[in-house]
């Protein structure tokens, strides 16, 4: 022990503690690392989100802004012991799961501990009241709306007990992984990782483009004892070179003597946590000369602007282009034409979980500990890096707190992956807070152009989309955004002339990639507000001109696709029509006697996106095999972010199988036990890996009847011992005993995949990109403040075409999530590269900012789905920012051109429309 | 090393060492760190008896420098106090307000400190004790700048002062961000008013937040009030001159421009408010 360090005693969870320390440490960093009580999250180290909340003296704090030598003595609650150390704790953790208040479980600790000592101090707490004790602690996931009705649950000791039923498709099951969530015990990539691991820590770069030198590497690491290991671009076994892409692989592990975004690793260096914590990394041995950054899209397309790859002509990446018809149908006489300009920035996907996980090497494999939603991507991409085979990579992925698109993409992996490798050792790695935000993927920006025009009936004529949207540095799903976009751009609608162009262009930012919706709720913004121009031209209602337009089975798509069964979009907007008769009349009388500076309106606007990728195979592969101990396990490997695909591809399993979900044992992405399941993206986890679930547990169940040879109307029931068969009355018995294992060590298995069937596009475009499509509207209804410019949205009413609700409490749960994300992209969300890289500066709604949501889920079963079954994921986000504006629009007259819509920038659109 | 020194003494003796930095409720200190190591020697004032609470000495209040903003939103003060207890519910949320002190959310002098206004529209001192002994100055002579203060680095901020002359004047705070909560303010503007019997304003006090380096009062308007009918017009008073002392900046969170108006508003439904308010 040196001279700074002393023995503090704390008492945790009721139980007297103690460490050596300085005192100066983190409450949140000694919780975790010293009593191993990894329950109490870490998102921002900043007091800004407040997954770190744990209670001293009763009262709710962020460990990280405490000093733990400032806590000495006093009495502190976590996660891992709210039930026992509050009085309402116990019942909030059962509320928290029965309700489905957890998602991907990375705030649920923060939560329930603001919220045990609410109810602690408020046993009946009001609506507000519940608004203020939440309000610090951020959610990314649930739109708040199911951690709402949690605390009321608790409050009211109504927490359902166990779940009754099978578990089977339809059942509002709560979720498989969720009292792990609520409890604070899942395992996050920071969560797992061995105490002996080294940590690293990359060294970015401080310029938006720059030249680099590195100094005297050797001299650093005499001078710093504790770097361990230096790594640059020289370092790596393989290529220096990734990309989701591969055809596109274009991002450097380590820049090779220029950067090319602001944050973008030129280094890394690995020793023990402590020594490399202490480091300011801003003395690493390296000259920097900054270039001049081209970080706009003019700046990016204008003749001057240098080439960030000299391969891409002009910075384009990609062009996207649907054609059919003759759009220059906009100019036949009789028609009426509406047109505008829109642009969208950067939006940061802000999970609360930062990117993090540990590499190490075995023999020689190296297997990877980390959060991600794409396991093979990361396996194949990992193991060019190293250059080694791709069975050679074992990629176990964490639970992931958030994704929403980005942990697509590799963030730590590359790095611990080399260290590991080289240093024969553990090596971890945690993203800070700021580095998330500025190194890793952003929603794109865009800037659109587009013209719609229709007969004075109303039916549209044709439409002319033009989209240029901001890459960055490095093509990530930049060329699925420019391509997914085209196809896209006419909304959910028959139109039959149409033209939409789109171009990815690289500048100097950080690279864009996935983000919920692939560049479609740029679209939205554009297409559905200009549908609401037209409307106004036309003297129709905005939502009659939808239904009238409403794509249908049998009219065709931009890409001359025929939908065929199971469209039901028409009814989507058929169900919002009461309620927005009702409340566009009210906020008419409402303003028509307004004397204040509110202004009430409501919105509406569609939504359709292809579930899958675009034209492209996407297969997944589901194993399930009966084990001798009598129980099924389930090889599920589309990871579960938070959306729920631990628990709905098990209920679309157990109702084919015909069994209930409590024989059935998950086992997760490990890319060692569990086929590819393809990525957590594109809406395509609950059609595509649900529908060879589906497969693989139909091929199962025929297996195990063709032993008894019996029905396929057959019950199966299992005892551990035996499968009991009963079919019409009559029992048949197969003792387990009575089979032998295979390779597997499975009794019996299945092993199904499914791609989902598509064509490739032509050279205009045409063709059947998506198999099958979700549908959707939102209504918004929003109250403007003229004076200074605020919104609040008041109410959402979502309306989806789901297909079949395998469980309607997990697509409420991706519903109201989607809302508020898109309520943040309408009114609040923008990241500047280079500036606000911590979640003060980049805001996302709380839950003060969180409205009402009712959704209507409607079922009109399709043949393609697994028991008719399609995405929501995105679907969920898309429609709710252009509904937003489309309420502003009702309530002021303006026109949102620049999302998004902050109180400074719609005060002067406000201002421009009175000619003031 | 955090040293928790027991008497206001003993911390000045800490502060002197080498690299020492003041914490109490930690709440600047560990989000300026993020990506490097916490200050070495960290002296923690929290807990110096008579350092935090809220004391009446007569006709004033002296509330101690670590004195929590949840511990001030809970405590039992007159109505002119309103937009001090206000203001406390708006500083982060109830994770931050449990920690951060009124003393830390001076010293850290952040043009957006909710606390500020309030603080200014109330007339505050603020007493600062050096090895040297104590000194007391306006608030208004404390804050200096954009997080400059004029706190020489061995004194320690001890207590605020505040008059407690008013016993009808009734007060408010507004606060203005891009989302409901966890927020920083946009513009923030605390109000006061008092009124006399023949409803007219007798005393104003207005002050102004994240519009300019430090919070400004705006005197001109305090003046221009004094006098006037304390009714639903009074709003048509404030005129876009009385912010002329203000020089808000384009930022992240909004233009300049908007500021200024916003700024205008705010402090026009401030008064209506505390107009309104009298009449309830």
């Amino acid at each position: 022990m040196n001279e700074a360090t002393r023995r503090i005693a704390l008492r945790i969870n009721g139980e007297q503690r103690s460490l050596t320390g300085s005192g100066v440490e983190r409450l949140s960093t000694v919780l975790r690392e010293e009593f191993e009580l990894k329950g109490t999250k870490i998102g921002c180290e900043a007091g800004d989100c407040g997954a770190c909340t744990v209670l001293v003296d009763g009262e709710p704090v962020c460990a990280c802004l405490v000093a733990v030598g400032q806590v000495e003595g006093a009495a502190i609650v976590t996660i891992e012991g709210v039930a026992a150390g509050t009085k309402s704790g116990a019942r909030l953790l059962d509320a928290f799961h029965a309700a489905g208040a957890a998602q991907c479980g990375a705030c649920t600790p923060g939560m329930i501990i603001s919220a045990a000592a609410l109810l602690d101090a408020t046993p009946r707490p009001s609506d507000p009241e519940i608004d203020t004790a939440l309000a610090g602690v951020l959610c990314r996931c649930t739109g708040y709306a199911k951690i709402f009705d949690a605390v009321h649950l608790a409050a009211a000791d109504g927490a359902a007990s166990a779940d009754t039923g099978h578990g089977f498709v339809g059942e509002r099951v709560a979720r498989l992984d969720g009292r792990a969530k609520v409890e604070g015990r899942e395992a996050f990539g920071a969560d797992s990782i061995p105490r002996d691991a080294l940590y690293l820590r990359a060294i970015r770069s401080p310029h938006h483009r720059a030249r680099f030198l590195f100094g005297d590497l050797a001299a650093f690491r005499a001078g710093n004892p504790g770097v361990a290991r230096i790594l640059t671009a020289d370092d790596i076994p393989g290529r220096n070179l990734h990309g989701v892409i591969p055809p596109f692989a274009d991002q450097p592990v380590f820049a090779v003597g220029e950067t090319r975004f602001k944050g973008e690793a030129i280094a890394a260096i690995i020793g023990a946590r402590a020594a490399i914590d202490a480091l300011d990394l801003s003395e690493f041995p390296v000259t920097w000369e900054a270039m001049p950054p081209a970080l706009t899209i003019d700046e990016a397309l204008s003749t001057d602007a240098s080439l960030l790859h000299t391969t891409r002509t002009g910075n384009i990446l990609v062009h996207g282009h649907v054609e059919k018809g003759d759009v220059t149908a906009t100019q036949t006489p009789g028609l009426v034409s509406v047109d505008g300009e829109f642009e969208t920035g950067f939006v940061e996907h802000a999970y609360i979980e930062p990117e993090a996980g540990f590499a190490r090497r075995i023999g020689d494999r190296i297997e990877i500990a980390a959060c991600t939603q794409a396991p093979y991507m990361d396996r194949d991409d990992v193991a060019a890096i190293l250059g080694i085979a791709p069975e050679d990579v074992r990629i176990i992925p964490t639970a992931v707190g958030g994704g929403f698109g980005s942990k697509l993409d590799l963030s730590v992996q590359p790095y611990i992956a080399v260290a590991a490798w080289t240093m024969d050792h553990p090596v971890a790695m945690i993203y800070s807070r700021p580095e998330s935000i500025a190194t890793t993927t952003k929603r794109h920006p865009s800037r659109i152009s587009s013209r719609i025009s229709a007969g004075r009936d109303g039916k549209l004529a044709a439409i002319d989309f033009a989209a240029d949207f901001n890459t960055g540095a490095y093509a990530s799903w930049g060329p699925t955004v420019a391509n997914r976009v085209p196809v896209h751009a006419s909304g959910p609608y028959f139109v039959p002339n149409y033209r939409a162009r789109t171009r990815a262009i690289h500048t100097n930012c950080a690279p864009s990639g996935a983000f919920r919706g692939f560049g479609v709720p740029q679209m939205a913004i554009a297409q559905e507000q200009l549908l609401d121009a037209l409307a106004a031209q036309l003297e129709m209602d905005p939502l009659e001109l939808r239904i009238l337009n409403a794509l249908a089975g049998d009219t065709p798509t931009a890409t001359g696709q025929l939908l065929g069964e199971g469209i039901a979009f028409r009814q989507c907007l058929e169900a919002l029509r009461e309620p927005w008769r009702t409340a566009r009349s009210e906020a008419d009388a409402f303003n028509a006697n307004a004397r204040g500076p509110a202004r009430r309106g409501v919105g509406v606007a569609g939504m359709w996106y292809g579930c899958g990728n675009t034209s492209l195979p996407n297969p997944s592969k589901i194993r399930i095999g009966l084990k001798p101990d009598g129980r099924f396990a389930l090889h599920q490997g589309a990871v579960d972010i938070g959306q729920g695909s631990n628990t709905v591809i098990t209920q679309i399993a157990a109702s084919a199988l015909g069994i209930g979900i409590e024989y059935f044992d998950l086992i997760g992405g490990d890319t060692d036990l569990t086929p590819d399941c393809g990525k957590t993206s594109a809406s395509r986890q609950t059609f595509v890996t649900g529908r060879a679930a589906e497969a693989a547990a139909r091929a199962l169940r025929t297996v195990i009847l063709r032993l008894a040879n019996v029905s396929d109307v057959a019950e199966i029931k299992l005892d551990g011992a035996r499968i009991e068969i009963v079919d019409k009355g009559r029992r048949h018995a197969i003792e387990l005993s009575a089979l032998r294992p295979d390779n597997y060590g499975y009794l019996l298995t299945a092993e199904e995949s499914f791609d989902p069937p598509t064509t490739p596009l032509d050279a205009k475009g045409q063709g059947s990109p998506y198999a099958l499509y979700g549908f959707g509207a939102h209504m918004a209804e929003i109250e403007v403040d003229i004076r200074l410019g605020t919104v609040k949205v008041r109410n959402i009413v979502a309306a989806h075409d789901v297909g079949r609700a395998i469980n309607p409490t997990l697509l409420e749960g991706q519903i109201e999530g989607g809302v508020l994300q898109g309520l943040g992209l309408a009114l609040m969300e923008e990241f500047h590269p280079g500036r606000g890289e911590n979640l003060h500066d980049y805001l996302i709604p709380t839950i003060g900012d969180a409205p009402a949501i009712r959704t209507i889920l409607i079922e009109t079963p399709n043949a393609i789905g697994p028991f008719g079954a399609k995405g929501i994921g995105e679907q969920a986000l898309i429609p709710t920012a252009p509904a937003i504006f489309n309420a502003i629009r009702h309530a002021t007259g303006v026109v949102i051109h620049r999302a998004p819509a902050t109180p400074d920038r719609l005060l002067a659109a406000i201002r421009r429309q009175q000619g003031g | 090393m955090l040293h928790r020194p027991q008497s206001t003494a003993e911390a000045l003796d800490l502060l002197a060492m080498e690299g020492a930095t003041i914490i109490a409720g930690g709440t600047d200190i560990f989000p300026a760190h993020v990506d490097r190591p916490p200050p070495k020697r960290l002296v923690d004032i929290s807990r110096i008896p008579g350092l935090r609470g809220i004391r009446r000495e007569g006709r004033a209040l002296r509330i101690g420098a670590a004195t929590t903003w949840t511990d001030i939103a809970r405590a039992d003060l007159p109505s002119a106090f309103d937009m001090l207890r206000q203001g406390a519910r708006e500083i982060g949320a109830v994770q931050i307000q449990n920690r951060a002190t009124i003393g830390g959310n001076l010293c850290n002098a952040s043009p957006a400190a909710d606390g500020v206004p309030p603080l200014l529209a109330l007339d505050a001192q603020v007493e600062l004790v050096s090895p040297r002994g104590a000194r007391v100055l306006a608030l208004d002579e404390f804050l200096i700048g954009n997080r400059r203060t004029a706190r020489a680095s061995n004194e320690i901020m001890t207590a605020i002062l505040l008059r407690d002359d008013f016993v009808t004047a009734r007060s408010t705070f507004r606060k203005l961000g891009a989302r409901r909560h966890l927020v920083i303010s946009i513009v923030m503007v605390a109000a006061l008013l008092d009124i006399d019997s023949n409803n007219h304003v007798q005393t104003a006090r207005i002050a102004v937040g994240a519009a300019s380096a430090v919070a400004r009062r705006l005197d001109g308007l305090e003046q221009r009030l004094v006098g006037a009918r304390a009714d639903n017009a009074i709003g048509d008073i404030v005129s876009t001159e009385d912010f002329g002392s203000l020089s808000p900046i384009d930022d992240l969170r909004a233009t300049a421009a908007y500021r200024r108006e916003a700024a205008a508003e705010l402090v026009r439904r401030a008064l209506v408010e505390l107009t309104s308010a009298r009449h309830e």
